[in-house]
């Protein structure tokens, strides 16, 4: 492992695993934390957990116009009502893309982000180079992720600095007018849901 | 502290975002039982969220930004369960525990960690009708508290304009220094422009919003 922790050499990243090791046993032997219950809380996160439940919402908003409208009003609300959609916590807000404003979600302080409708973040969303430039220069960050959106349209930063969270709604596609739920669904990337990326069927330009 | 490096909303020379193609949810297995240990640990109610980030945040500057984010993750909470007496210091150094455990206020049970994990609420009943509305125009304070603080460098004594009201919500800034102490104050949706973030360089196109709580917000 790991050699996405490029920053660090193998034996700071060997301190770190025998110092959460034997954090982990004494929390465990003083019956503070239970390791089969660790066990359940990453399982959670590694499979029930993740971006297909924004994209589950973001489906129904673009087929279900009475939805979108509830979800723009109270989005925690709104995606609790879809059942096939885990519990979502409170002061979730959607924010939609148009043609006149693009969204993009950040937290220059920390790394919040709506866990129950994306999972948990990327690592690059925690970063500096993130942090520190979407709000001064979104374009470049944009650029980036390989975005570039008319020159005319309004970029609109979220700055996470309280509870609320924050999922984009993006546009939907053109050409995707007859199409299901379900594969509506598979075109909404987590990215899509931050504001750095945009939904693209297979083939679009 | 407030003013450190957490704190990173347009400083330069970071260099790119690098998204990585088919990121795992974590890069190695200490990642994951470090993210557990927190929320196990985090449920006993000893510190509020503020309380933990708070604890990154005066992270040495050199750490934090060295660190990766689940390698900050473990040294804050390692540094919450000495200062509240969880862990002496003589057990993480021989790894094991050699005293008896302090009684926790709360601790999860099987039934909660049966079920997904949800947000807590953070919304409170309020001691007085909120101060602002959607469209007036609000100035941050200058501030530079010693302490925690969700308030930004880059939107202090700026001007901007409600949006929305969010509620009425824990204080962070109180909250973070102790867990009885929530305080909560009206939060709101501020909308500033480039231009008054960044100055007359600024990009047109770009509007930023903070949510911002009642305490950091004066009339105009």
């Amino acid at each position: 492992m790991s050699d996405h922790d490029h920053d660090h050499d193998h034996s700071e990243l060997s301190d770190i695993q025998l110092r959460v090791r034997a954090l982990e046993t004494i929390l465990t032997e003083k019956g503070y934390v239970d390791p089969a219950a660790l066990d359940q809380i990453v399982e959670s996160y590694e499979t029930k957990i993740g971006p297909k439940n924004g994209a589950h919402i973001v489906a129904r908003a673009w087929i279900d116009p009475d939805f979108k409208t509830a979800l723009l009003k109270d989005a925690t609300e709104a995606a609790s009502s879809l059942g096939h959609v885990s519990p979502v916590g409170s002061h979730l807000i959607a924010v939609e893309n148009t043609p006149q404003t693009h969204n993009l979600v950040v937290c220059t302080l920390c790394s919040c982000y709506p866990w129950e409708v994306l999972g948990l973040p990327p690592v690059w969303y925690k970063s500096a180079p993130y942090r520190s430039r979407a709000v001064i220069d979104p374009k470049g960050v944009l650029a980036d992720f390989g975005v570039t959106l008319p020159a005319d349209t309004e970029i609109r930063i979220w700055d996470s600095t309280a509870e609320t969270r924050f999922i984009v709604l993006p546009m939907r596609p053109e050409g995707t007018e007859n199409w299901s739920e379900e594969r509506l669904a598979d075109l909404v990337t987590r990215d899509c849901m931050i504001g750095t990326g945009l939904p693209k069927p297979e083939g679009a330009p | 502290m407030s003013n450190t490096i957490h704190d990173m909303g347009g400083m330069h020379g970071f260099g790119p975002v690098e998204p990585e193609a088919n990121e795992p949810v974590f890069h190695a297995p200490w990642e994951g039982r470090v993210h557990a240990m927190q929320r196990v640990v985090g449920a006993a109610g000893l510190w509020t969220i503020d309380g933990g980030r708070a604890s990154l945040e005066t992270l040495p500057p050199a750490v934090y930004l060295a660190s990766t984010y689940y390698q900050r993750w473990f040294l804050g909470l390692e540094k919450r369960v000495l200062a509240y007496g969880l862990v002496g210091a003589d057990e993480l150094a021989a790894g094991h525990s050699l005293h008896d455990p302090k009684k926790l206020p709360r601790q999860l049970t099987p039934a909660d960690l049966a079920k997904p994990p949800v947000r807590g609420n953070f919304e409170r009943p309020a001691a007085a009708p909120a101060k602002f509305k959607p469209g007036d125009r609000v100035r941050t304070k200058e501030m530079n508290p010693t302490t925690h603080t969700r308030l930004p460098r880059y939107a202090r004594d700026k001007e901007g304009v409600v949006e929305a009201i969010r509620g009425c919500h824990v204080y962070p800034d109180t909250a973070a220094l102790d867990v009885h102490n929530e305080n909560p104050q009206w939060l709101y949706t501020v909308v500033f422009t480039g231009k008054e973030l960044w100055g007359e360089d600024a990009d047109p196109a770009i509007k930023v919003s903070i949510e911002a709580f009642e305490p950091y917000l004066v009339a105009i």
